[in-house]
């Protein structure tokens, strides 16, 4: 699992949970692989991700560092090459192999095997 | 031929051995791609800008790899591990997530810029457990699907119903949702060929349906089309000239864009005194 990958999950589809965002990571095993870097979209994630859960994410990952400490992205540090390069890394280079994914609201863990979160849940879980 | 939908569920039957033979398979390989060029397509995606898009039925990535070979970055959702890992073993470069369509998509709103899946959703129409009510599932798929998408993007799915009542009952629980559009019919004459594509829009309904392909069009530069487009992201074209601009508008039309009428006058310069 990518960090842009968390920045979206949510574990809402469990009965009675109202946003179930952000997951709590807990990883055991995190790589880095590279990818080819294309400024343009990480310019375009910007706009979408929530920058707070992706920085809270790199942390718990150890790897924060060289990233804008604040809320919100503003205009610079969209045009700062420097800061895209570390986000690209941070979206789309950092992988948590195995560990698991916690519901901010029950609780529940959903497992990270082989680099995919199972998000399957029991029917009365529904 | 038989139906794999008739065999069980499909968690069990794209098990380890299933799952590799599926992505091993040349002619699979070949169709999928081909299917998945066709609904990326009929996206419509902004011209030349990578976009983060969702996979669903995604399996060992041979869609995505499709995806990624056009510059757009991909979540793929599938549930069958077996398939996912083979994913994992190819070094697919989009990011896989374990999960059911039907128990809902497990994403925030607004994540994505286009969702296709590609030969995956008639699976919705099975009754696997006992528990299982398709009626429902779809309503769970469609609604959380509506939701991950950005504003004005689509969802398009090419699929295999059983029959004329799955796509219809597919199509209602998609404009329940929210979703317009509808269903497109690729070479409705030929047996073999015949295609469809069910082709959702969360935008306005005054959008204009994509053309259908009847195999009687002219074969147009393909040596474009099936080149990696992430160089051309990089050094964006330059060079504008008749053809290059009615090829585009053609792709445009086909993909159901309003575009303006072909003049003698198109792709001709300006002349600077006004
Ligand atoms: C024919 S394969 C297509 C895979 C891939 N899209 C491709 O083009 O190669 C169909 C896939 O749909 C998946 N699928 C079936 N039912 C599903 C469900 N309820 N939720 C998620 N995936 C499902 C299967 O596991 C399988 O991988």
């Amino acid at each position: 699992m990518k960090l842009i990958t968390h920045n979206m999950l949510t574990s809402k589809i469990l009965k009675n949970v109202v946003t179930g965002y952000p997951l709590k990571i807990h990883a055991v095993k995190a790589e880095l692989k590279k990818a080819d870097f294309q400024p343009d979209f990480i310019a375009r994630m910007i706009k979408k991700i929530d920058y707070k859960t992706l920085y809270q994410a790199a942390e718990t990952l150890g790897y924060a560092e060289g990233m804008p400490k604040t809320e919100i992205l503003n205009e610079e540090d969209m045009n700062n090459e420097e800061t895209l390069k570390k986000l690209h890394e941070v979206l789309l280079e950092i992988e948590v192999i195995e560990g698991d994914l916690e519901c901010p609201e029950t609780g529940r863990k959903f497992p990270i095997n082989n680099g995919i979160p199972n998000m399957l849940v029991n029917e009365e879980e529904l | 031929m038989s139906r794999p939908e008739h065999t069980g569920p499909p968690e069990l039957f794209y098990n380890e051995k299933e799952a590799k033979k599926y992505t091993a398979n040349n002619h699979i390989i070949e169709v999928q791609t081909k299917l998945t060029e066709r609904a990326l397509e009929l996206l419509a995606l902004p011209d030349d800008e990578p976009c983060f898009l969702l996979d669903i039925g995604c399996g060992s990535g041979l869609s995505g790899q499709t995806l990624s070979d056009n510059g757009h970055y991909w979540a793929g959702v599938d549930i069958s591990s077996h398939m996912l890992d083979v994913a994992v073993d190819s070094e697919v470069e989009g990011d896989l997530v374990l999960g059911d369509m039907g128990q809902g998509l497990p994403f925030r709103a607004g994540s994505f810029d286009g969702a296709i899946s590609i030969s995956a959703i008639q699976w919705l129409c099975n009754v696997d457990k006992k528990s299982h009510n398709p009626i429902k599932r779809m309503a769970k798929f469609f609604t959380t699907l509506y939701a991950v998408l950005a504003r004005g993007s689509r969802a398009v799915f090419q699929l295999y119903p059983e029959t004329p009542d799955q796509l219809e009952l597919l199509t209602q629980q998609a404009m329940k949702a929210g979703f317009t559009g509808g269903v497109i019919v690729d070479y409705p004459n030929s047996t073999k060929a015949k295609k469809l594509f069910l082709c959702l829009f969360t935008g306005p309904s005054n959008q204009p349906m994509p053309k259908a392909l009847t195999g009687n069009e002219v074969q147009q530069n393909n040596q474009v089309r099936f080149e990696s487009k992430r160089e051309k992201f990089r050094e964006k074209a330059i060079k504008k000239g008749r053809q290059w601009i009615l090829d585009k508008k053609e792709r445009q039309r086909r993909q159901g864009k309003e575009v303006r009428q072909d003049t003698k006058y198109t792709g001709r310069k300006r002349s600077k005194a006004f």
